[in-house]
């Protein structure tokens, strides 16, 4: 244990619980802001109704706080939760955290699916959730340290702020020997997230085989921020060890043999699959490039000759191969890889040789392709950056992309940016951006503020075109889009706009099924789509799991089955797993019921708050259909086919204008009737409302669930 | 002419085989199941695997995003 100087604030003691079929029942409340510490008890009504996970999560913030809080209140909490299946060890992707705040760029609930050890430890530390509430008035490190049975409030001025250096640091401290390392699980930002609106919050995983820390993040709409604001500087659960029944599972013997089955379909098919242990995610840099869907230059075009330059193959060269890469315990499918002894050419780390968790697909092609970035190197570089200054790597290329499209439009210049070029492809600007961001210069701050607000200011201050930078502005509810081109695809126009915390693709995302393998043609199709797939993917998230052990690995006998594409046999495994786990015998349809009381919630929480209507779930256009006459004239052929064979009309007779013009009329036309398509399928009105109905039916028909939505009926 | 996924018409050339449609349709992504007029074609068989004149060919990717 290192010796430093450790100033207790407030202190709780209690007694670690045995944990009961995946439950401690009880979760932790820390108030940061009057030292407040006590234990709440988890009651079989949120069991039932909200399971665990998110579910516990938005049920826990909504009592926290009022209709008018925002991020910024004391009242606005970070709730952390796994879920009943967060720990287990013998099914891949079983460890997840589930974070939930109100978001500081979309002024709603988010929510975000991490990997990381800090939820199955806290939950072997006794609690099911943590809410962290108040304001402190000085830098503090929530510890819950189970060995202790102790839950401290502290300050710890030694404690350095970036992440790469915060959480090795608080490892030491904490660590009696070195073994207990492994049993030390943080949760930290950065000092970017002081300074900007785009905070991440970085989740550790002691790494045995690098004898170091590695990061994994809960990265959309801001929860770094909020953490920061809070003046916290770390979370931190120093837990027991733990083996394959510590999370006390109601069936063992079900669990491991639904494991072992699923343990071996990894092994023998990831290879000549996707190669997830040997690429992650990246692999679908090339692909999507392939496809079109790659975002090149602020989404405006859907591949670039260059992307091969960083494909699959390029980071299998530069991830360390051989080493078990899963974020938890027990996963096989291991796609969290990462670059070793990577040495930084910028920034006040320069010369330093850092471990780059990633870059996951996301990133790679946020910071990399759709800023016209196709360097390796300067990914790697950003990546870091990102994550050790505590900034979402998503929103941030978002963020770039569309201020050097401002840039190269003439909205912007270096008078207005302290002197940097933001032009796509330029590579040092977008890095040099991020370490002001970090030091909160002028400039950083406007940047810092994301697409979303930044719009809103360069209208004000710069004259912008109103029209054009909304357009452009690749943001829905003020969350930055993932990174997957949508124009061709109006279910994914859908999966990212009608969703709830905002355009994230673990929503849905169908762009495969709709716009290459044509599985989903009429309205209703994508309807029903955007009803089931919402649902499942909800419930990973209430449960503890990862989304990717579901569809990225797959034995081939599923092609035979009735539905291929929702692969049954997966889905009978988490059947299984659930009702090993709780003792709680549950069936495939209860997994899409259990997610809708959730996401039903959900939707009525952001309408509390003000937003979770139709007129919320509109998409800039950029996301249906070419904004500028040079992205119609990169797939002029395209357009103009579809001009014909859509509307009847002759696209030889009409300038480009009238052109661009009948699709962006179109385009909106069609998705207003997938809103209308939805939103029926779902059980809403036409203006985006649950019904009482559907309230009732869902048993979530609290009094003030039906005050909220009785103003809107 | 081949129909591919109910949508694309692609023309059929002599000695076609399924891995050569997938060529040119620029299909890339690797884990894909193949059916032709409804009967599944196995993975390993595809450099072989004819395909006739006037087939319906369905390509479903098997990926559903992170």
């Amino acid at each position: 244990m290192k010796a430093v100087t450790r100033n207790v604030l407030a202190e709780f003691d209690y007694t670690v619980p045995t944990i009961e079929r995946g439950y401690t029942n009880q979760t932790l409340y820390v108030n940061v802001g009057n030292g407040e510490i006590k234990a709440k008890p988890v009651t079989e009504e949120m069991k039932l109704k909200f399971t665990g996970g998110k579910g516990f999560d938005l049920w826990l913030l909504w009592h926290a706080v009022k209709d008018t809080t925002r991020w910024h209140d004391p009242e606005n909490e970070i709730v952390i939760s796994t879920g009943p299946c967060g720990g287990i060890t013998q099914y891949p992707g079983s460890g997840k955290s589930l974070v939930t705040t109100i978001s500081p760029t979309t002024d709603i609930v988010t929510d975000c699916n991490t990997g990381g050890h800090f939820g199955p430890y806290l939950k072997f530390a006794g609690w099911d959730a943590i809410e962290l509430q108040g304001i402190a008035e000085r830098d503090v490190v929530v510890v819950v340290d189970a060995i202790r049975g102790k839950v401290t409030i502290e300050e710890m001025p030694e404690a350095p702020k970036d992440t790469h250096l915060l959480g090795a640091w608080l490892t030491e401290v904490l660590a009696e020997k070195p073994e207990d390392r492994y049993y030390i699980a943080t949760v930290t930002s950065g000092q970017a997230a002081e300074h900007s609106l785009l905070g991440v919050l970085n989740f550790s995983l002691f790494d045995r085989k690098r004898n170091d820390l590695r990061y994994k993040q809960a990265a959309r709409g801001g929860p770094g921020t909020v953490f920061r604001h809070k003046r916290i500087l770390a979370l931190v659960v120093r837990s027991r060890p733990f083996d394959g029944k510590t999370n006390n599972p109601a069936d063992l013997a079900r669990l491991a043999r639904v494991g072992a089955d699923m343990q071996r379909e990894v092994a023998k098919w990831d290879p000549v699959q996707n190669r997830m242990r040997n690429r992650g995610t990246p692999y679908l840099v090339g692909i999507m490039s392939d496809y079109d869907l790659l975002p090149v230059h602020n989404h405006k075009f859907g591949g670039h000759p260059k992307a091969h330059a960083i494909n699959g193959a390029y980071w299998e060269s530069r991830f360390t191969q051989d080493l078990p890469d899963g974020c938890w315990y027990g996963c096989t499918v291991a796609c969290a890889h990462a670059v070793d002894g990577f040495e930084l050419k910028t920034g006040p780390y320069k010369g330093q040789k850092v471990i780059v968790d990633g870059p996951e697909y996301e990133t790679a092609a946020g910071v990399g392709t759709n800023c016209g970035i196709f360097d390796g190197d300067a990914i790697l570089e950003i990546n870091f950056y990102c994550d050790t200054y505590g900034i979402d790597t998503i929103s941030y290329g978002a963020t770039v992309a569309f201020l050097m499209e401002c840039y190269e439009a003439g909205i912007l210049d270096k008078e207005k940016t302290e002197g940097l070029e933001l032009r796509f492809g330029n590579a040092e600007a977008s890095l040099e951006l991020l370490h002001r961001i970090a030091a909160g210069t002028p400039f950083g701050k406007i940047a810092g503020m994301g697409v979303h607000k930044l719009k809103a200011y360069l209208i004000e201050h710069y004259g912008a075109d109103a029209q054009f930078v909304h357009d452009i502005g690749m943001e829905n509810k003020g969350m930055e889009y993932s990174m997957y081109i949508a124009k061709e695809s109006l279910a994914q126009q859908g999966g990212y706009a009608l969703t709830n915390k905002g355009p994230q693709h673990d929503e849905a995302w169908l762009i495969f099924m709709d716009q290459v393998n044509n599985q989903i043609p009429t309205f209703e199709d994508k309807a029903e789509a955007l009803h089931y797939f919402p649902l499942f993917r909800t419930w990973f998230g209430l449960c503890g799991f990862c989304k990717l052990p579901w569809n990225d690995v797959v034995d081939p006998k599923n092609a035979l089955s009735d539905e291929p594409h929702k692969i049954p046999h997966h889905v009978q495994n988490y059947v299984d797993i659930f009702s090993a786990v709780t003792g709680r015998e549950i069936t495939k349809e209860d997994i899409i019921h259990m997610s809708e009381r959730v996401y039903n919630f959900q939707r009525v929480f952001n309408i509390r708050l003000g937003k979770g209507l139709r007129e919320h779930d509109m998409p800039p256009y950029r996301a249906l259909g070419p904004v500028t006459e040079e992205e119609y004239l990169s797939r002029q052929e395209r357009y103009d086919k579809q001009l014909r064979e859509w509307l009847g009309l002759d696209p030889s007779t009409m300038t480009l204008q009238e052109k661009m013009a009948a699709h962006r009329k179109y385009r909106y036309e069609r998705y207003e009737m997938l809103m209308d398509a939805v939103y029926e399928r779902r059980g809403w009105t036409r203006n985006g409302v649950p019904t009482l109905e559907k309230l009732q039916e869902l048993g979530i028909d609290y009094p003030e669930v039906v005050e909220v939505v009785k103003k809107h009926l | 002419m081949i129909t591919v996924n109910k949508r694309d018409q692609i023309p059929w050339e002599e000695g076609m085989t399924v891995a050569r449609l997938l060529e040119r349709m620029n299909y890339t992504y690797p884990h894909l199941i193949v059916a032709i007029n409804g009967a599944v074609v196995p993975h390993d068989a595809y450099a072989e695997w004819p395909v006739q004149d006037g087939d319906d060919v369905r390509v479903i990717h098997m990926i559903a995003g992170g």
